[in-house]
């Protein structure tokens, strides 16, 4: 035990320089590490300069955790409005008319066509509208997003399956993840995070960011915007809605949509020139420009309803035509809301809903309060500690406490090449380490303690208290190695942090209180030749 | 140098008689927590109840609590829990779940921003709608429920039936009396007390594994001991290990729970009983039990009526 051979001195050493040279960067703040990289010499390889940092948590650097959810409900909503219109198109296509017009059902639609051949010319049409689910991937897997189902008496039900449901779910989320990515676009150094969780969830995660509100402003809007006209009175086919100017009250719409938000090739907010107030500047593509000077050649002196989400956001009166593809949308705004409905514009609409499921945000006054009081803790938790091993264990002490900063070293150091998150609660979890870390030395203490009184010589009774403990070690470590790991795939945020702290403690434990230990008392015995144990 | 021991050698003491006070104390405390969880209840946090927690700072570093709790009961959110903390103008408020679902929740964030955006600092705002704190709810009793389970394997694996089923009770033992920390002192219940009843698992199972390793080792050795005898001994030998670690696990959570600041000082003051407890438990609880279950499988110890009488 006491003879080592060179080859793995040098490997253990080796390994915990590597270790602690890896938390170096963690160590700076964006600056200092900046002005690290720039000073070590260029040819010195890239792969050997410790470049990665521990990542702050938001609950310690400040900023906003919002999770988002697609409102499945509104999802539906729209998908069956969609199939309703398809099924009418169809019925005109093929010359079919449906007894009572196309009914709306749970989650899809239903028509009445009794006569079987119209319903023979009718039905390939309608199994057109329902794809079958799957991708390139995981290929067919024999699901389809729609059922069709006729009775004897002539009633055809289309109604979206659960499959068809959840695979437009998905495709929402996908949608909706680049839409809040145009979206968040605040420039400058903070990096949101857009990432999908779970079927229906987005998490949008923005260090820095002092208050959501605007972000949630942003998030909380469909986006879906139609350009139509207000209807005359005594029209059909309109929907009432609310009008923004007018506090509320709801005017009547006409239902056809002249141009949408899709048509849009760009938004932009500005001033108008003679009012000085804050408008949008936006421009159709080709489809659009034709569509909306068209209209507004025929309908000249009327206005113009601007929806933005079913509310009436203006309503201009149509002065001249507008056939050059462009146009202004302006209204009682103040610049933040043109500002907010520039970006709406330009990010396009989102497929459905989203709400907010839940916020957690930290201003960065607590994130600084809280790394202080955290780095305190660890500074006095390690000096008690300290203290209390060099009081028991005399030179022993002393070994285990350089054991001990090496392995709150190397918990740095891999955190660092992970690129872990740290978080308040991983504070703690480092400073719970501390106290246990020590348990594997004070094992192998008290067990050389007790071969030597049982009568072995020093050599032989530190080998057997090595051996001896060692089986206790690997125990002890796998219990609390059992519930760390529940606990990372468990928790989310802060306590996935502490966690992920708590398993790395574990496994650099195993390194320092053993080899590292073993090493500096081998090598303390052989200058030393004591006579009897330090403690 | 005089070093310190904090456990004299050689100790011979009879921590087996300390069952005839331990268990009838820890099924006192494990009912009163059933009876109160019953009851009363938990105190559980937005994290499982849903609702909304702020945290402001006034930015004169003098908040009027009175003041700040008749504004935020006019708004019309419901019962809203107002506190100080910190000493330099920290209040918290507390505000419940909103009926009308997760859009309903944002309200209450938007008009406390509004109202007192002015005088103070918003240094913590959670919103947890009701979906997501039934989430959390199950995730964390799943959390719990599987690390009794996975550690009932592992030590399945390692430990012979009647060493497993003892640790096991141990443990549970000490889940219970860690909650009943939670319902006897109103702390706050959340996702972090999950973290720490997880922490503590892992703890109380590595106290009783030091223990039972022992005694693994000293029934090899000593074929013919009585059981009572072989705990006891197990115990004194790994006694001075016990409370050295006990010790150092303290005194960090002590330096946590003084300078940790006031977000993880709960965390600190859970685990900081949690060690006691599972010291406590693994010398008074799940060693004794051993006693009762028969530690080499076919023989139990009979206990004769008297010895315990002639021993004091």
């Amino acid at each position: 035990m006491l003879r080592f051979s060179r080859s793995k001195i040098i490997a253990t050493v080796a390994i915990i320089v590597i270790g602690l040279l890896l938390a170096v960067p963690s160590m700076m703040n964006r600056e200092q590490r900046q002005a690290f990289l720039n000073a070590v010499p260029s040819w010195v390889p890239s792969w050997l300069v410790p470049s990665r940092a521990i990542v702050l948590g938001l609950d310690l650097q400040g900023g906003s955790h919002v999770l988002l959810e697609v409102d499945a409900q509104d999802l539906l909503r729209g998908q069956v409005t969609i199939l309703r219109d398809d099924v009418r198109r169809i019925l005109r296509d093929t010359r079919v008319s449906s007894q009572n017009g196309i009914q709306t059902v749970q989650r899809g639609v239903q028509i009445r066509v009794p006569d079987a051949a119209d319903r023979d010319r009718l039905l390939p049409r309608l199994r057109e509208l329902s794809q079958p689910i799957g991708n390139a991937v995981i290929g067919q897997s024999g699901n389809n997003t729609i059922a069709i189902n006729t009775s004897p008496d002539g009633v055809i039900t289309l109604t979206y399956t659960d499959a068809g449901i959840n695979e437009r779910v998905r495709r929402a989320v996908d949608q909706s993840i680049e839409v809040v990515r145009r979206r968040i676009d605040f420039g400058g150094t903070t990096e949101p995070s857009i990432q999908r969780q779970g079927a229906d969830r987005i998490l949008v995660q923005v260090p820095g960011l002092q208050d959501p509100q605007q972000l949630k402003a942003l998030l909380g809007e469909t986006g879906n915007l139609e350009f139509r006209l207000l209807a005359q009175p005594g029209a059909t086919d309109v929907d009432l809605l609310p009008m923004e100017d007018a506090g509320g009250q709801r005017v009547p719409v006409e239902r056809r949509v002249i141009a949408e938000g899709g048509d849009l090739t760009d938004a932009q907010p500005a001033f108008d020139s003679q009012t000085r107030q804050p408008i949008v500047n936006f421009r159709f593509n080709i489809r659009g420009a034709q569509r909306f000077g068209q209209a507004t050649t025929e309908n000249l002196g009327r206005q113009l309803a601007i929806v933005l989400d079913n509310r009436v956001i203006s309503a201009p009166t149509i002065q001249s035509p507008i056939t050059g593809g462009s146009g202004q949308i302006s209204g009682s705004f103040t610049v933040e809301q043109v500002n907010n409905l520039a970006v709406l514009l330009r990010s396009g609409a989102l497929p459905a809903k989203l709400t907010i499921v839940e916020e957690r945000t930290v201003g960065p006054g607590l994130g600084r309060d809280s790394i202080e009081a955290g780095k305190m803790a660890t500074y006095v938790a390690a000096i008690f500690v300290v203290i209390f091993m060099f009081a028991t264990y005399g030179v022993f002490g002393l070994i285990a406490n350089i054991a001990l900063l090496v392995h709150v070293g190397l918990i740095f150091g891999l955190m660092s090449v992970l690129e872990a998150t740290l978080t308040l609660p991983g504070i703690a979890g480092i400073v719970l380490t501390i106290g246990t870390a020590v348990d594997s030395n004070v094992l192998i203490y008290e067990r050389i303690r007790e071969e030597v009184h049982a009568g072995r010589s020093i050599v032989s009774g530190i080998q057997a208290g090595f051996d001896r403990a060692f089986a206790t070690i690997v125990d002890s470590n796998s219990t609390m190695a059992i519930a760390a790991v529940i606990l990372f795939f468990l928790g989310s945020g802060p306590v996935r942090g502490f966690a992920v702290v708590f398993i790395l403690g574990i496994l650099t434990t195993v390194i320092t209180a053993v080899t590292l230990t073993r090493m500096m008392i081998a090598l303390w015995y052989q200058w030393m030749r004591p006579k009897a144990l330090p403690f | 140098m005089r070093l310190i021991r904090l456990w004299p050698e050689n100790s011979h003491f009879d921590f087996m008689r300390l069952r005839r006070y331990s268990f009838p104390l820890s099924a006192l405390i494990s009912v009163a927590t059933a009876i109160v969880l019953m009851t009363v209840g938990l105190n559980f946090g937005i994290d499982f109840k849903g609702g909304t927690l702020m945290e402001i700072q006034a930015k004169s570093g003098q908040a009027n609590v009175a003041q700040i709790r008749q504004t935020a009961e006019s708004f019309g959110f419901g019962d809203v829990e107002v506190q100080e903390f910190g000493g330099t103008g920290e209040v918290s408020l507390r505000f419940p779940i909103q009926s009308g679902g997760e859009a309903a929740q944002t309200a209450v964030v938007q008009k406390a921003r509004d109202t007192f955006g002015n005088d103070y600092d918003f240094r913590r705002v959670e919103t947890v709608g009701p979906r997501v704190s039934g989430e959390l709810v199950q995730s964390g009793t799943i959390g719990i429920v599987l690390s009794v389970i996975a550690v009932l394997f592992y030590l399945w694996f390692r430990f012979e039936r009647e060493l497993a089923v003892a640790s096991i009770i141990g443990t549970l033992h000490d889940i219970v009396l860690t909650i009943g920390f939670f319902v006897i002192t109103r702390h706050e219940f959340n996702m972090t007390s999950i973290a720490a009843i997880l922490t503590i698992v892992g703890y109380s199972l590595n106290e009783t594994v030091v223990v039972f390793d022992r005694t693994r080792e000293l029934m090899r050795r000593y074929k013919a001991m009585p059981a009572e005898e072989l705990l006891n001994l197990s115990i004194n030998t790994t006694m001075s290990r016990t409370i050295m670690t006990a010790t150092t696990t303290a005194l960090s959570l002590l330096a946590l729970v003084l300078f940790g600041g006031q977000a993880i000082q709960g965390f600190a003051q859970v685990m900081l009983y949690g060690v006691v407890i599972c010291t406590y438990s693994a010398i008074c609880i799940s060693s004794p039990m051993l006693i009762y279950i028969g530690l080499r499988g076919s023989e139990t110890v009979k206990v004769p009526e008297g010895r315990a009488a002639a021993a004091e």
